[in-house]
């Protein structure tokens, strides 16, 4: 089975952000960056499907000179291979932008399967995996929390609300947004990091796949959330702030 | 006529409690913008939903209906919302932001060419177009988003960012809507859903929580806080860390990877408040905090907050509520 990895690098989770110069983005220069946390999740289930199944799999990714980091990363975790789409500045693309760069470069390689995490930490847009199968024209699962492959077809465990869970089964090729925590991800070894370096990345620019900047939506303004909630502290010992509240859920929440 | 179009979300003929909150955002930018607001509910018999619906203030009510949509597919979904949004033309389309919803809007809108702006949190006025509020980086930066192409705008809310008691009665008139589906074209075959837990918990139905984070330390002094949910008569819930320690099975998660709830109280007790917990449950009415750290980024959501010691204050809290109870 050949699995397409779609993995983007963002901001480190803990960072401090700054907004730039423009108000559009963030100042990048003093962050730290990873793989995204629920990409690095559908790479593992990409990883365990080839070991259960045999193939190869392909990482790719959209982003600056700075993502072949992530890269790297994805080859020594033991991605067969790599796409690089070099685009200097992916605010130049929105949601639909991207996956358009994605699903041109995917379509070179004709995998059984495409995965991809369900959300980024940086935008959030939770979108590209969805997009993707539309431009493609194959059917998709999301939130994906155990892949099971079959004969031609593949079952997929999905989360819904409220703890249900859903299985539901898809013809090849499809896509699926992985949901984090599927299972528990692997470290790369020092075997593996060598072995990442002999490793193909293939680069490719916006224009050699054919697809111009683009965006329907643009971030207008970008800028820190002002508190809205005054938190009423109540003080005095335990037993005083106790009644205190009590007194507050009673009158003032009246869910007393 | 101008118009947005607010996509109602039912499952198994209930409504998703979202859905009120995205028609309350929708009457409210419709009547701004001065255009029409109308319904749409999808489904294979939502005859009894639609005729509800028809109770609010909307200019129609869409009952997009067919034997086909009675189990959810991302396909059969996408195909009949597009060609009621051929049909009717709608400016904005509004949706509840739900897993389904994330499931096949964004199939949606690229139908149309356009892309969803996702999980808005508010809006404001720009002549005769919105500005959307959007978080970035798991809230800690908010964007405006604008529209830049011409065409049909799509976006979903996020959960607790309106009212559902916002939404305003009237009267409207039901248009029935068969779309042009067949089997073919839906490629996943679903399965019934199931519950892993013997226990049911709908978390999003609760109207009081009392919620349990890593300040509990351990697995022994739960019943601490069991007895408190129990004096409240609020359900137990519990931030992510102390279901991934199997403390509490993972359907009492609130957070991005789990529930998202908006109940009258949330009571947060030893929950620093990490943004992916906010997430779940900022949209609750009255939230109250008790943490030992009074620089916990929970007090930055909570409208009362006790700063003290949990196995101080919980007992003394457990005590004055059952006084008031009796």
């Amino acid at each position: 089975m050949k699995i397409l990895v779609a993995i983007k690098q963002v901001a480190a989770r803990d960072s401090q952000f700054k907004v730039d110069a423009s108000g559009h983005w963030v100042e990048e220069s003093d962050l730290s960056f990873e793989i995204n946390e629920p990409d690095a999740y559908a790479l593992e289930e990409a990883l365990q499907l080839k070991e259960r199944h045999g193939g190869e799999v392909v990482a790719l990714c959209a982003g600056p000179a700075r993502a072949v980091s992530g890269i790297r990363e994805a080859l020594a975790k033991g991605a067969d291979r790599a796409i690089h789409i070099e685009v200097e500045d992916l605010t130049q693309f929105d949601a639909l932008g991207v996956a358009r760069l994605l699903a041109k470069a995917a379509e070179t390689e004709s995998a059984d399967l495409l995965l991809t995490g369900l959300q980024s930490d940086d935008l959030g847009y939770g979108q590209t995996g969805v997009i993707l199968a539309e431009l493609l024209g194959v059917p998709h699962a999301t939130i994906i929390m155990a892949v099971e492959k079959q004969d031609g077809s593949i079952r997929v465990k999905r989360e819904l609300e409220n703890g249900w869970f859903q299985n539901v089964t898809l013809p090849l090729p499809a896509v699926l947004a992985v949901q984090s925590g599927i299972s528990k991800l692997r470290y790369a070894t020092l075997m593996g990091i060598k072995k990442a370096k002999s490793k193909e990345i293939r680069r490719l620019t916006a224009s050699d796949l054919g697809v111009p900047p683009s965006l329907n939506i643009v971030m207008e303004r970008v800028y820190t959330p002002e508190k809205t909630k005054r938190t009423e502290l109540l003080d005095g010992d335990p037993k005083q702030a106790a009644a205190a509240l009590v007194e507050k859920l009673k009158f003032e929440a009246r869910v007393l | 006529m101008s118009s947005v179009l607010v996509v109602m979300e039912q499952n198994a003929g209930a409504w998703h409690r979202m859905s009120w909150e995205t028609l309350a955002a929708g009457q409210e930018m419709a009547r701004q913008l001065g255009v029409e607001i109308n319904g749409a509910v999808v489904g294979a018999d939502v005859s009894a939903l639609a005729s509800e619906l028809a109770s609010k203030r909307l200019n129609r009510v869409y009952a997009v209906t067919h034997d086909l949509l009675g189990q959810y597919s991302p396909d059969g979904m996408t195909a009949a919302l597009e060609q009621l949004i051929r049909k009717t033309a709608p400016d904005f389309v509004l949706f509840p932001h739900t897993y389904q919803v994330r499931d096949f809007a964004p199939k949606l809108a690229t139908r149309f060419g356009q892309t969803l702006v996702p999980d808005v949190i508010g809006y404001r006025l720009s002549g005769q177009d919105l500005v959307l509020v959007r978080q970035l980086f798991q809230g800690k930066l908010n964007a405006d988003i604008r529209f830049k192409s011409d065409g049909v705008r799509f976006a979903s809310i996020q959960a607790g960012a309106f009212r559902a008691e916002a939404v305003e009665a009237g009267q409207a008139q039901v248009e029935t809507i068969t779309p042009d589906l067949n089997p073919g074209l839906i490629r996943t075959k679903a399965e019934e859903p199931f519950r892993e837990a013997a226990r049911a918990v709908d978390l999003s139905a609760a109207e009081l929580i009392v919620s349990v984070g890593r300040g509990i330390g351990e697995k022994e002094n739960l019943p601490l806080v069991q007895e408190l949910a129990e004096a409240l008569g609020a359900e137990l819930a519990a931030s992510r860390p102390i279901c991934d320690n199997g403390w509490l099975p993972m359907e009492r998660q609130v957070g991005s990877s789990g529930q998202t709830v908006a109940p009258k109280l949330y009571l947060a007790v030893g929950i620093s408040g990490a943004i992916q917990h906010l997430v779940g449950m900022k949209g609750a009415k009255t939230i109250v905090a008790i943490n030992k750290d009074p620089n916990a980024p929970i007090f930055e959501v909570a409208d009362y907050g006790i700063v003290g010691d949990l196995f101080e204050v919980v007992p003394a809290l457990i005590e004055e509520i059952r006084k008031v109870k009796g």
